[in-house]
């Protein structure tokens, strides 16, 4: 056992240690704090709030608690008694008297289509309903659709306190009342073709950005910095300007009747009458995001090459390596930190990407994004767009993750 | 065996010129013989590298001709000159370990993979590194990265190797340790060398003969102790060693003896090496080590001196005094004497012998 160790005045050193440090974490914990708190509340909490969402339905299941509870001994296979319709018809007449029994309907809905006019008809009728006769009986009465068990069973679903079929969905899949899951119908399959889009896209998007980006970076390494600054401002000058901007001069070039088909047509390229589609496809997406995303692969592969020795390529050659073999085994290898950075920073900021694709992409060019932006701002489906959301989170996550595996976290560089 | 080409390499009026206004590199001629260690040695700025580079084909001469081997070698781009380099900085190839920088040129090669082997065991035990194959480069020490540089730049038998300041980077023990040992890996391989610098104790200790450069023109080009003992001009005189200067007008000349009056008005006898008649402007050289305190002998010059500063070197101290109006005229004293009494405001009787004063072009 080794002897304990103490300072002069007679403490014991690691106490003593701690105690002279223990000032400047202090320091530096609450230099940190402000931006700690603001990150916290107003980051991690709201997205795992929003995340949330993707699996929650607590605020259903509040409205409808008893009828949940009684309904978990029914199970399904044949018409409810007395016992469940009894119970939604009190919980649904508080609804009424409380006027939330709209929102019932809408929730509902997404479980079934009818529902908001089932419930909306029914909620009317509801005060000619006899206490004392048979609930299921003057459900039907007032509308035929309370005699088709599929509805009752939308009800049992449709009031969990959570689910996850929104995840179902979010890849063209349902799950049948019978609990078998199946994929969609094909006429309504949207989602994985998106995904598969978005995927193609941002893939396609860090390549050209790297074939473009890799020789003007090099070059700005090697120029005079009088001329490499002057560059530099060309490469950066699109981060200075609003991407709103710069996406409607997009469509104002590649459109129709825009600057590129017209002096392509000027000079004879192009027929007047087969005017190139630029825009509202795909090819608009990919030049648009290209050249936005482009300064995000230069900045990481010009910080690279700029540590490179110029002098490492003479030695190549100086030892008999032709110019290309030297770039091959010499100045390549040593740019790999810079490219897997700058790839990793394009293909997660294109993955998501969303103005342009809305602008440039029309319906054959949006991507994911722009279906989540489509169930938050006018489906209202909030939980789908999360369950979205959460995918395209772990997606990146996954990308992140496999970075770090492969090259290692420590060496990415963003200029 | 072959017999020596003098000629090994070979620059024919090589001018080079980077914007077109100035010359960096003037009418140089020059040759290279094989198996010699030639030392580029000036200033910065004086033409050297760029010399170098143009031997190595990083840069294109604007005029004139380089042969190499009997070959010119202008249009030859440098991957196919054969030419081993060192580097100032090392460039070693960081991504790779030490065998894989040594194995590089031989690969390029297409020598296979036992004799690659062979090879590079054989070079590594030549700069004693055996068994630092796996290490990458950021793992070694200055002076064994340095070390690498000089394997790989003699791995694959190259005839002629450059070398552009190698020991800049190294510390002062290292780089005299690193001199000899370059100077016997030259003299055990007999290879061609081509050394860049801008020290002079490096140009003195390694090389068989040193082109000293300045202002774009080779000034001399001579072994080390001529370099020393009888430089041609005031400009390799003062940049070779340390020395002492007067200026003044020939008076009298005659073969092997000259009589200068300096600028102060006194007669200095001096040995004319860049005179030629009387009238002339001349720059007098004196190395400090040539000067006599109290000479019992019979010199031709001997003067009284004022002592002005006092500065002790361990081995030897350094005096400077006021010698015919030169406020700094320095005196070496060995450490032996320092039982020579000395003190700021004496005066010291000195004299040297004319053949050691050499006047030059002013």
């Amino acid at each position: 056992m080794t002897a304990e160790i103490r300072t002069s005045d007679g403490e014991l050193l690691s106490v003593k240690l701690k105690k002279v440090e223990r000032r400047r974490r202090t320091t530096a914990f609450l230099l940190a704090a402000p931006l700690l708190f603001f990150i916290v509340f107003a980051y991690v909490i709201p997205i795992f709030q929003m995340l949330g969402r993707s699996i929650d339905n607590a605020e259903m299941n509040s409205f409808l608690t008893e009828t949940h509870e009684v309904m978990q001994t029914w199970d399904g296979s044949e018409m409810p008694g007395e016992d469940v319709t009894s119970t939604f018809y009190y919980e649904l007449k508080t609804a009424v008297e409380n006027k939330y029994h709209g929102k019932i309907a809408t929730r509902l809905n997404y479980e079934k289509g009818g529902f908001t006019s089932l419930i909306k008809k029914t909620s009317r009728k509801l005060k000619n309903f006899d206490e004392n006769a048979n609930f299921l009986d003057q459900f039907i009465d007032v509308h035929k659709k309370w005699g088709d068990i599929e509805y009752w069973q939308a009800l049992k679903r449709g009031t969990d306190a959570y689910h996850f079929r929104k995840y179902l969905t979010t890849f063209d899949y349902e799950q049948k009342f019978d609990g078998s899951i199946e994929r969609i119908p094909e006429k309504l399959r949207i989602n994985v073709t998106l995904w598969l889009r978005t995927i193609f896209v941002a893939v396609g998007v860090t390549f050209c950005c790297f074939i473009l980006a890799y020789p003007i970076s090099h070059l700005l390494s090697v120029l005079p910095t009088r001329y490499s600054n002057l560059l530099m401002i060309c490469v950066l000058l699109p981060f200075w300007t609003s991407l709103l901007v710069r996406t409607s001069s997009w469509m104002v070039l590649l459109q129709k009747q825009g600057v590129l088909n017209d002096t392509l047509v000027s000079l004879g390229f192009v027929a007047d009458e087969s005017r190139l589609e630029l825009m509202y496809n795909m090819t608009g997406t990919f030049i648009a995001m290209t050249q936005i995303l482009l300064p995000f692969m230069v900045l990481p592969l010009y910080s690279v090459m700029k540590t490179i020795s110029p002098s490492l390529m003479r030695a190549a050659t100086s030892m008999g390596a032709t110019p290309f073999h030297a770039f091959r085994k010499i100045y390549f290898p040593l740019t790999y930190a810079g490219i897997s950075a700058g790839s990793i920073l394009v293909f997660v900021l294109a993955i998501g990407y969303y103005i342009t694709p809305a602008l440039v992409g029309g319906a054959k060019g949006i991507l994911i994004s722009n279906r989540i932006a489509y169930h938050m701002q006018q489906s209202l489906d909030w939980s789908l767009a999360t369950a979205m959301a959460t995918v395209l989170l772990i997606a990146v996550l996954v990308v992140y993750w496999l970075y770090n595996k492969i090259v290692g976290i420590d060496n990415m560089r963003l200029g | 065996m072959n017999s020596k080409k003098s000629d090994f390499v070979k620059f024919e009026q090589v001018d080079k010129s980077y914007d077109g206004k100035e010359l960096v590199v003037k009418g140089l001629d020059l040759d290279i013989a094989e198996g010699e260690f030639l030392t580029l040695l000036g200033p910065s700025g004086s033409g050297k590298t760029t010399t170098l580079m143009m031997l190595a084909g990083f840069e294109t001469p604007t005029n004139g001709e380089i042969y190499f081997d009997g070959r010119p070698i202008n249009n030859i781009p440098p991957h196919k000159r054969g030419i081993g380099m060192v580097f100032q900085n090392y460039a070693l190839f960081p991504h790779l370990s030490v065998y894989e920088n040594l194995a590089f040129p031989l690969k390029v090669r297409k020598v296979d993979k036992s004799e690659i082997e062979e090879r590079i065991n054989k070079t590594l035990k030549m700069v004693s590194l055996t068994g630092f194959e796996n290490r990458m480069p950021a793992q070694l020490s200055g002076g064994q990265q340095q070390r690498v540089a000089v394997a790989r730049a003699l791995v694959f038998d190259p005839k002629l190797v450059l070398m552009d300041e190698p020991l800049g980077a190294l510390d002062k023990n290292l780089r005299e340790s690193m001199q000899y040992e370059l100077k016997h890996i030259h003299e055990s391989l007999g290879v061609t060398v081509v050394y860049v610098t801008h020290d002079q104790g490096e140009a003195l200790t390694m090389s068989n003969r040193i082109a000293v450069f300045n202002d774009g023109k080779v000034q001399q080009l001579s072994g080390p102790n001529e370099l020393y003992e009888t430089p041609v001009n005031s400009f390799v005189a003062s940049f070779i060693g340390e020395n002492n200067t007067f200026t003044g007008t020939v008076k009298e000349i005659a073969s092997g003896s000259a009589k200068i009056e300096t600028d102060s008005g006194e007669t200095i006898v001096a040995n004319p090496i860049a005179v030629n008649s009387s009238g002339e402007k001349s720059r007098i050289s004196l190395r400090p080590e040539r000067v006599s305190i109290d000479p019992n002998e019979q010199l031709e010059n001997k003067f009284t001196s004022e002592i002005r500063e006092i500065i002790y070197h361990g081995d030897h101290t350094r005096v400077r005094v006021n010698l015919l109006g030169n406020d700094d005229f320095i005196l070496k004293v060995p450490n032996a004497s320092s039982d020579l009494k000395l003190n700021v405001g004496d005066k010291l009787n000195l004299g040297w012998s004319s053949h050691d004063c050499r006047a030059l072009d002013y």
